[in-house]
């Protein structure tokens, strides 16, 4: 009887086709985010991610229906981030069919959007998105996809950000992100100690082992990859059978 | 063919919640006004949020009443489930009352919202039919029911501590955990219902 470890993939959406990294066998229509949800879904994964990288409204439009279409055929949570500026945003991706919604950029330049998110909303469905990147002896929040500097110590902002509204962090380390060398341990350790809500971590997954060191030794709560489960070099099964024989309850699935 | 209202009362992912009813057989409604809901067999009570806020969301779109005197089959999911209590600590609303009880913080908890894939202790109620012992369900929240009689608890679940997950009084019941979300085992929790209701 215990919390279940979560495996969630990560999907980038533009203009509402799956973009990057993603390895297209046996797909009907290879660029289509609910297929590949789908296809997750059933292998396994607790939860999907859609992370909109969109630039125009049109694009935004077009995810809100990719994010009703992904509730209508796959029957697990969804949490959706990437462009969120304001509660009414929010309130569009829920009613959409989004379970959670992540936001990054506009909770940096206004910390009062979670509060009044976690209001409207509840705290369970507001994320916090962070995105770090190690600096000498601390660690900054970045933004804008990683390009902007904020001067904000990341532990300082998971903390207020919580207290605020925040129940969920999924921290991302920007020095990790794609070089699938490995979690930052130091800074999900970092932050998982500094709040008490759930830690997903994300960036540098490359193998088994570093998805079980997040956990083990970084108290993750979640597990958030992309590239190594679009091109298939680890499946979601594999994944969990060898989480679960390092001692980290996993959900099985039938 | 069964037909099952969902209240909106202004919150939340109703598209989960009607999308997997319709997936199991059942005919949907989506209901934004009491008159919606007069020719269905059963009715479901979505809720994510506080209780005081589903509480307002419900009297603002005037659903009190009818759910109130509902007398088929009711399903409460999450906070949808809290409002049978009497009352919820969260922020002291005042809720249906149609099971004695409180709703309060889930106590001893590693980290609060408890979220994700957890154990539901099953009894032998038809809401369970048909889903293995070891089936798990998806949660979201931090608080929970404590019901004053232990007879209106079918399903246990702990997160620190152990609490109501799933609760049964007559034709209401209702879990914390999300059936919607919950994959294969939710379906079939809902085709439960939706049997319930025929």
């Amino acid at each position: 009887m215990t919390l279940r470890t979560r495996i969630i993939p990560c999907l980038d959406v533009k203009d509402g086709r799956v973009v990057k990294g993603v390895n297209f066998v046996n797909l009907a229509d290879e660029g289509d985010p609910v297929e590949l949800a789908t296809r997750y879904a059933a292998e396994g994964a607790d939860e999907i991610c859609y992370l909109d990288i969109s630039a125009s409204p049109e694009g935004r439009g077009t995810l809100l229906d990719v994010v009703r279409r992904t509730a209508s055929n796959v029957f697990v949570p969804l949490t959706v981030g990437g462009g969120v500026r304001t509660a009414d945003d929010m309130r569009a991706v829920l009613r959409a069919g989004a379970d959670k919604v992540a936001v990054n950029t506009a909770a940096v330049a206004d910390p009062a959007l979670l509060e009044s998110c976690a209001i409207r909303f509840g705290r369970q469905c507001v994320v916090l998105a962070i995105d770090t990147k190690q600096r000498d002896g601390w660690f900054e929040v970045v933004v804008n996809g990683g390009r902007q500097p904020t001067g904000l110590d990341a532990i300082d902002w998971a903390r207020r950000a919580t207290k605020l509204g925040a129940g969920e962090i999924l921290l991302t380390s920007m020095d990790a992100d794609g070089t699938k060398t490995g979690f930052d341990l130091a800074v999900t350790k970092a932050i998982t100690d500094a709040v008490d809500v759930p830690v997903i971590a994300s960036g540098g997954a490359g193998t088994v082992d570093h998805c079980i060191d997040v956990v083990l030794r970084a108290n993750a709560s979640a597990v958030l990859a992309a590239s190594i489960f679009h091109r298939r070099e680890i499946e979601i099964s594999t994944l969990k059978a060898a989480m679960a024989s390092a001692g980290i309850p996993v959900r099985k699935v039938a | 063919m069964t037909t099952i209202a969902v209240i909106d009362h202004g919150a939340g992912n109703l598209v989960s919640i009607a999308q997997s009813l319709a997936r199991v057989g059942a005919d949907v409604i989506v209901a934004t006004e009491p008159s919606d809901v007069v020719r269905a067999d059963g009715l479901v009570l979505p809720g994510v949020g506080t209780t005081r806020g589903v509480m307002h969301g419900i009297d603002a779109a005037g659903f009190r009443t009818a759910i109130a005197q509902w007398d088929r089959p009711l399903l409460g999911i999450c906070v949808g489930l809290q409002v049978f209590f009497d009352s919820s600590q969260e922020d002291d609303a005042r809720c249906f009352g149609f099971v004695p009880g409180t709703v309060e913080r889930l106590a001893d908890a590693p980290r609060l919202p408890h979220i994700g894939w957890n154990d539901v202790s099953m009894d032998d109620d038809p809401l369970f039919a048909g889903i293995e012992p070891e089936a798990t369900f998806y949660f979201v929240h931090s608080y929970a029911p404590r019901p004053a009689q232990k007879d209106t608890v079918i399903g246990t679940s702990t997160y620190g501590e152990t609490f109501a997950s799933a609760i049964r009084s007559g034709r209401r019941v209702g879990t914390q955990f999300h059936p919607e979300r919950s994959g294969e085992n939710g379906l079939q929790l809902l085709t439960n219902f939706v049997a319930m209701a025929a």
